[in-house]
């Protein structure tokens, strides 16, 4: 292919770390910095888990002060959430988007390496307030005030982490937008786009809409610290209670801001490994927006106990019951996709058929959670803690696991271990189980959450679920070593990767040279997964 | 591929995960009664709610049943390696009316009991008694509208003693572990009790498990919440909204009593308000004082401060020694009443009783080594506390 040479040909890197890395503007680097970065934030979060589950393997405070293990929990959150997971799907969206629209880079490639860079300085900055005077804020990663107002030193250095890593994803979300509106190949239409273009169009919009509002609530605490308001403070003719109003407004959407790129990956490699189209693809489509616009209304679910009128109550049960309707379309056409397909089942097509059991069994939990008098009795305990980590830990990490064993080869131009792979994924899927299921348990028979220590009789069912956490942990190291060997070596991927796969990014080598589609390509339904089917 | 063959695997599967279903809830005792699930309760409200909660699990386990099965029979029917050949349809508008409609029905059909479950359990009206419980960092307080009668309730000194790290005792030969206190919540069975909910510095959550619900204590505001017991007995609870350090460490223990016994808790209340009063006012020998500020010590201040006095660096200064335990009367007398600011130093002229803080003042001041020989009467604590 004449294409391919012309690519090779100018296919010269900048020299030297500091111009290929630091000031790179090149959508694939800045995506592999995004997806190492948020690796290594997996393994600090995950450490701070590590040191929660420790001191919950039996009753009893063994190895750490209440005081630090408010902190672990409240910083594993955040970093989990902030550093982690969000900034995953943002190198996916870097890595994948140009390729699967035909751009040749992001829309705004210096706006690309700032708000990259922005992360590491923002998370430098979180993680120091462990060693600050008083320690790293303790009140949950949800901020409420008035206690969040009582952290030492390092509040505002917190606090301005927060606003950078702000900027950094509305920044990030601009990109996005901007790439897939201006960008797109000659003739690959909005309803040709893959799934996972569509979802993160959706999740910018969601960005852009709500991370203005939690640096308003983050500024609204840093004035009421040091400058005398009383926004939160009921002395003062304030209401703590509007910190949460607002905190969820942004919070709801955050938390699928967190799934639905994950719906997309998803949605790219179960047609793949089931050689066979997605099923319903519009209505995919509609469903991500509608489930984006109810993320909008339905706020207050997080907070029924704290005293809201009956009406509202009501109004936010049900709106909140109308989610599952369009997250159960989701669930129903992968299974649709699967059926009469002639799948097989490599690592990608594993972590995404784990991805969609748990998650569904997230999906329930939930549903059980809206039911406003049963969640008098859920909310705040053990329970809230498992329908959270199914959705957030089998749900978006299976789906970034998944998506990463799919798209390895066109990274690196290299297979990985397939054995060792399925390894992670068997190991992974029990322990997670292990490790998350038992929490159902401990919440209904009444443990609240964020507790340092309990009564005996949760005994049994916390050291099962440490015993989990560990072994779930340890698996991870699994993926470092799988992904590091692949990027080191190994079987030459093709150009096509996977038998079922469609798609631009898989018309172009593995690995993608530095340079892709600097001429648009030719679309027609021949290379798009989803042609007229209108 | 032939149609009996889907249906047969379909059913063959459907049993299969009926199965491992039916282990994951009966094995941990879920089903059985093992305290494993929800309780059901001892007020009408919590049977509701339980029932709810049953209903919408057995829901969601059904329609997780029925998915999983055909997402499974496709996984064994569908794969490659059986030389399954793909389809290639792409949608079905039929299927897709059904899916989205069904679910539709079933909400509904959960929305109606749900609604009419909460209006019930938000009827604050006409209430026979109003207790108003008022959370602080880290204990609660329980005011008896009408009654006169107003105690705090923290958690009881031989778990406090347990839950310091490294305390080396093992929390199961502590009679109920973190779920005990010293002053419990009474109430009288049958009789609706009203709550009046707040807090005084940040957000706490009043959580009984068997009355069915929590109810989130907010600074500066007041929420209501009713129970009418139906059982009597000792029910137990925790905070359970994030407040800080001591929020693992702030249970709640509610004791339902007969109308009867209830009558004669309130007289026995009533007559320890007037003995609280009686010890104010007398003078106290420093034997007393040392005897009973040993006690309150160990139960207020040992978690900080440790039981030998020494401390805990940096947070936590020793009390042996001290500047403060050992120079001016007044000026250990405010920190003690009214806290510090910026530390972890509470203050203790709301929770503690004017003859506590004098026998903990005169404690210090005379134990781990410090030799002031002042004596503090509770005298004087109460003209500090009037001036
Ligand atoms: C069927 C869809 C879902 C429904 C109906 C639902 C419902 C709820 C409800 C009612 C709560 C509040 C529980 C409480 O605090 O008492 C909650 C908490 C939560 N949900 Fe979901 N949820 C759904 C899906 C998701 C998804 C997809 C995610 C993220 C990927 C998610 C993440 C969370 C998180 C992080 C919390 C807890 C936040 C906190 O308090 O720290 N949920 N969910
Ligand atoms: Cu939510
Ligand atoms: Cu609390």
């Amino acid at each position: 292919m004449t294409t391919i040479t012309h690519e090779d040909h100018h296919d010269h890197k900048p020299q030297g770390f500091l111009n290929r890395w630091v000031f790179s503007t090149n959508h694939k680097d800045i995506g592999t910095l995004y997806l190492v970065f948020a690796l290594l934030m997996f393994f600090i979060g995950g450490a701070m888990a590590m040191i929660i589950r420790a001191e919950l393997f039996m009753p009893g405070m063994q190895l750490v002060q209440p005081e630090f293990f408010n902190q672990m929990t409240t910083v594993h959150a955040l970093v989990m959430v902030f550093g982690a997971v969000m900034p995953a799907f943002v190198g996916f969206a870097n890595w994948m988007i140009p390729l699967m629209i035909g751009a040749p880079d992001m829309a705004l490639p210096r706006m690309n390496n700032w708000s990259f860079w922005i992360l590491p300085f923002a998370f430098t900055m979180l993680v120091s307030t462990l060693f600050m005077d008083g320690g790293a804020p303790a009140g949950g990663w949800t901020l409420y005030p008035p206690l969040v107002l009582q952290t030492g030193d390092s509040f505002i250095f917190a606090m301005f982490a927060i606003h950078m890593l702000g900027i950094s994803s509305i920044m990030g979300a601009i990109n996005v937008i901007a790439t897939i509106l201006n960008m797109r190949a000659p003739g690959m239409t909005l309803l040709r786009m893959p799934l996972f273009v569509w979802t993160w169009l959706i999740t910018a919009f969601l960005l852009i809409a709500v991370m203005p509002v939690l640096a308003g609530a983050v500024t609204m605490l840093i004035t009421d610290r040091f400058f005398l308001t009383s926004f939160f403070n009921a002395a003062g003719g304030g209401d703590p209670v509007l910190f949460q109003h607002i905190f969820w407004f942004f919070g709801h959407p955050e938390v699928y801001i967190m799934i639905l790129p994950a719906f997309g990956i998803i949605s790219e490699i179960i047609p793949t490994f089931a050689r066979k189209p997605l099923f319903g693809y519009t209505s995919m489509v509609y469903a991500t927006v509608s489930i984006a616009f109810l993320s909008f209304i339905v706020w207050a679910h997080h907070m029924f106990t704290v005293g809201m009128p009956l009406g509202a109550e009501i109004y936010f049960m049900l709106a909140t019951m109308m989610i599952s309707i369009p997250t159960g379309v989701k669930v129903f056409n992968w299974i649709a996709t699967m059926w009469r397909g002639s799948m097989t089942f490599e690592t990608p097509m594993l972590f995404a058929l784990g991805f969609v059991v748990l998650f569904t069994i997230g999906g329930f939990s939930g549903l059980m959670l809206a039911i406003v008098p049963a969640d008098f009795q859920y909310h705040d305990t053990y329970f809230v803690v498992a329908h959270f980590h199914y959705v957030l830990v089998t749900g978006s990490v299976f789906a970034l696991m998944a998506g990463t064993y799919y798209w390895l080869p066109k990274w690196t131009g290299h297979m990985y271990n397939e054995r060792l792979g399925k390894w992670h994924f068997w190991l992974s899927v029990v322990f997670v189980n292990v490790l998350f299921f038992p929490q159902h348990y401990l919440g209904l028979a009444g443990m609240p959450r964020r507790i340092p220590d309990y009564s005996p009789q949760f005994a049994d069912f916390n050291m099962l679920s440490s015993i989990g956490g560990f072994a779930f942990g340890l698996t991870q190291l699994m993926f470092v070593y799988i992904v590091w060997k692949c990027a080191r070596g190994g079987e030459t991927a093709t150009a096509q990767v996977w038998e079922g796969a469609k798609g631009l990014e898989w018309t172009v080598p593995s690995p993608a040279p530095f340079h892709t589609f600097e001429t648009p390509p030719k679309i027609d339904d021949s290379v798009v997964a989803h042609g007229n089917h209108m | 591929m032939k149609k009996e063959n889907t249906l047969l695997v379909g059913l063959a599967m459907t049993a299969a995960i009926t199965v491992v279903t039916y282990a994951i809830l009966v094995a941990p005792g879920f089903l059985t009664d093992s305290g494993m699930n929800m309780t059901e309760g001892v007020t009408n409200s919590s049977k509701a709610v339980y029932d709810l909660h049953m209903i919408i699990l057995w829901i969601c386990i059904v329609i997780g049943i029925l998915v999983f099965a055909a997402m499974f029979t496709s996984i064994f029917l569908h794969r490659k390696s059986r030389g399954a050949v793909a389809a290639k349809f792409t949608h079905s508008t039929k299927a897709e009316i059904i899916w989205t409609t069904i679910p539709i029905l079933i909400l509904v059909v959960m929305a109606v009991p749900s609604t009419i479950t909460l209006i019930e359990l938000e009827d604050n009206s006409n209430p026979d008694i109003i207790i108003k419980i008022t959370g602080y960092q880290w204990k609660w307080k329980y005011d008896y509208i009408d009654e006169d009668i107003s105690f705090y309730s923290s958690l009881k000194a031989d778990s406090n003693a347990a839950r310091l790290t490294g305390a080396n005792i093992d929390p199961t030969t502590v009679d109920n572990y973190l779920l005990d206190v010293d002053n419990r919540i009474v109430i009288p069975i049958g009789k609706k009790i009203g709550f009046l909910i707040t807090a005084d510095d940040v957000i706490h959550s009043w959580w009984v498990p068997a009355l069915g619900w929590k109810q989130d204590a907010v600074p500066g505001f007041i929420n209501q919440a009713w129970t009418r017991v139906n059982e009597v007995g000792v029910y137990r609870g925790q905070c359970a909204e994030l407040c800080g350090r001591g929020h693992g460490f702030m249970p709640i223990v509610l004791e339902a009593k007969s109308e009867e016994d209830y009558a004669a808790w309130l007289v026995e209340q009533k007559s320890a308000l007037t003995v609280t009063q009686a010890e104010t006012q007398r003078i106290w020998s420093k034997t007393e004082l040392m005897a009973k500020g040993e006690a309150v010590y160990e139960q207020q201040c040992a978690g900080c401060h440790q039981t030998d006095g020494q401390g805990l660096a940096p947070a936590f200064p020793a009390m042996a020694g001290n500047p403060v335990t050992n120079g001016s009367i007044s000026k250990h007398i405010d920190i003690v009443m009214n806290g510090s600011e910026g530390t972890a130093m509470q203050a203790f002229s709301k929770t503690l009783t004017d003859a506590e803080i004098a026998a903990a003042l005169t404690y210090t001041r005379n134990a781990f080594g410090n030799q002031t020989g002042d004596l503090i009467q509770p005298a004087t604590i109460a003209k500090h506390n009037n001036g």
